[in-house]
């Protein structure tokens, strides 16, 4: 198998040779605008990101700029909504990827079965994801949340519940949450269904035959192909997730404690012109996505190498 | 069996829809039948929310995602499709190194460069300026865009490639003639990724623009701070919204799970 996979390898295929007609600079030229575009506009702010996270600087009091050695850093790890913040993160993170990427698979072992409709309930599924998310952000908040006349507490109404929660205020992270698993369960859904579907099938032909039963089959054959998948899934989605901003600054505000640390740079950043401890959590941000990061790219290149060419 | 797990897909569909099919019935409601409970289902159609929302001045900031998105995917193509080529068909040494960085770019979030970005933007004079988000646009869809349209440009078979030129056909001829039409369903795929995430994108645009420059859904944030009742009105907002990105989803729902994979699902 080892061997298998090497020679369909792609990262491992020697180029073709270059021919002596052909110069190296004529193979980069084509490669140049982008990458120093993307240098340009990506990493030179970081290196500035960098920079600031060391200096003393609020907007509202500019003649007091000057270094600060690792007091933005230190101001970050001892300010409790700052730490708060970091747990958010990875609070909100994990639980959306774990339980999106777990309703994710149940609805793509389904939508691998036959059954009539099959193509418009793929098409059902795939909507939440499609929804701008800054909008859906507001209907989650406004038209299903809201505890007068929101969707949620009209159907508990209807069905003669007298419960009438206040759904944001009694479980404001568990909220947000819900609103992003809705979001990117069609997501998870999508890339492990693709995943269902390369799957070769004759070995499966061949343990149903010699009388293995629905559960091994998933267990030894179905599972252990859709791995990478939900790797790739997994990494995909914390990359996005960890990042985001949309759902926490319309559904909460931040309130209630569910500032995660984009929100809190944003706000740090934007209301108190803190600049030096924003880029300091800037800086904290990128050490933990560079973490998970690293995971990821290794993921992806594992896939990539067991890409069938 | 089959149709338990039929009745079951559907269900599943249905409640994940919901809420979709509940924002487009309530963005036909007016005001007051919007905002009641138990919810009125059956309430009379209306369009006053569309109208609502068009006459509030909801032209300008689509007409900036417009150009913004089209604009930054444009963009975007042009640079990502030769840096493809030069990573896939006529591979530089080292390419693989150069994919990686490429996508290590984009696991950096991009709240670590909001503060930079925003004092160049101050200093340059460009704060409200959608041609400074265009560019902002670009480098967040760069990375995605080389790799995908890495992925499909390494399908074109080197043979073919090889056989072209042996016929003496020139570069250009190459790739009009052999390595376009492989690589178009690849270029639409690679479009419809990045103009979702540029029409998407809320924290830039939020930060860097204001009255001029403003995108829809920085307008849409700043749309239920009336007060009285907007139920509809919001409804109608994130319908009209939502709208390019579920048609374009919708037709191509191959490609954005292509896209999405980064291009390691074909």
């Amino acid at each position: 198998m080892a061997v298998l996979t090497r020679e369909r390898s792609v990262v491992d295929r020697p180029p073709p040779a270059p021919r002596k007609s052909y110069p190296k600079w004529a193979r980069r030229a084509p490669l140049l605008p982008a990458l120093i575009f993307l240098i340009v506009v990506t990493q030179l702010p970081f290196v500035a990101t960098l920079v600031i996270s060391f200096m003393k600087w609020n907007s509202l009091d500019p003649t007091s700029r000057g270094f600060a050695g690792f007091d933005n850093y230190v101001n970050v790890f001892t300010d409790p909504d700052l730490r708060s913040s970091i747990v958010n993160t990875i609070v909100l993170t994990a639980s959306v990827v774990l339980i999106s990427l777990v309703l994710g698979l149940g609805l793509a072992l389904l939508l691998d079965k036959k059954f009539a409709g099959r193509g418009l309930v793929r098409t059902m599924l795939i909507a939440p994801f499609l929804v701008v998310p800054v909008a859906a952000a507001l209907i989650w908040k406004h038209v299903l949340y809201n505890p007068e006349y929101g969707l949620f507490n009209g159907i508990l109404n209807w069905l003669g519940f007298s419960a009438q929660p206040d759904w944001i205020s009694s479980m404001p992270m568990s909220a947000v949450v819900l609103s992003l698993v809705w979001q990117w369960t069609p997501f998870m859904m999508l890339i492990l269904l693709a995943g269902l579907q390369s799957k070769p099938v004759e070995p499966v032909e061949a343990a149903r035959i010699d009388g293995a039963s629905p559960f091994q089959v998933f267990r030894y054959l179905t599972f252990p192909h859709l791995r990478q998948y939900l790797e790739l899934g997994a990494l995909l989605g914390s990359i996005y997730i960890v990042q985001n901003f949309d759902a926490v600054f319309t559904i909460t505000s931040g309130g209630l404690g569910t500032a995660n640390l984009p929100y809190m740079i944003y706000q740090t950043f934007y209301q108190a012109h803190e600049y030096g401890e924003a880029s300091a959590a800037g800086v904290i941000v990128v050490a933990g996505s560079i973490l998970i990061a690293t995971f990821a790219l290794r993921v992806v290149s594992s896939l990539f190498k067991e890409e069938a060419r | 069996m089959s149709r338990i797990w039929g009745v079951l897909a559907w269900f599943a569909g249905i409640v994940f829809f919901a809420p979709v099919a509940w924002m487009f019935l309530t963005s036909l409601h007016s005001e007051s039948d919007a905002a009641t409970n138990p919810p009125s289902i059956a309430a009379p159609l209306t369009l006053d929310g569309y109208s609502e929302f068009f006459d509030g001045g909801a032209w300008p900031p689509l007409l900036n995602s417009f150009s913004a998105s089209i604009g930054s995917t444009i963009i975007v193509l042009l640079l990502a499709i030769p840096a493809a080529y030069a990573l896939s068909i006529k591979p530089v040494e080292k390419w693989t190194d150069v994919l990686f960085f490429f996508l290590s770019t984009k696991m950096m979030p991009v709240v670590a460069a909001l503060l930079p970005i925003y004092l160049i933007a101050q200093f340059a004079g460009m704060l409200d300026n959608i041609s400074f988000l265009t560019l902002l646009y670009c480098s967040m869809n760069l990375p995605i865009a080389v790799w995908l349209m890495r992925s499909f440009l390494s399908e074109v078979p080197r043979e073919i490639l090889e056989a072209a030129s042996i016929d003496g056909a020139g570069l250009i001829t190459i790739v009009r003639r052999v390595v376009a039409p492989i690589a178009m369903p690849g270029i639409a795929a690679t479009a419809l990724i990045c103009f979702i995430f540029s029409w998407n994108e809320l924290l830039f645009a939020r930060v860097l623009t204001g009255v001029v420059a403003g995108t829809a859904p920085v307008y849409l944030t700043g749309f239920v701070t009336s007060q009285g009742l907007f139920l509809a009105k919001v409804c109608a907002a994130a319908v009209v919204v939502s709208l390019p990105v579920l048609i374009a989803g919708f037709a191509a729902q191959d490609k954005l799970v292509q896209g999405l994979s980064l291009g390691a699902v074909k």
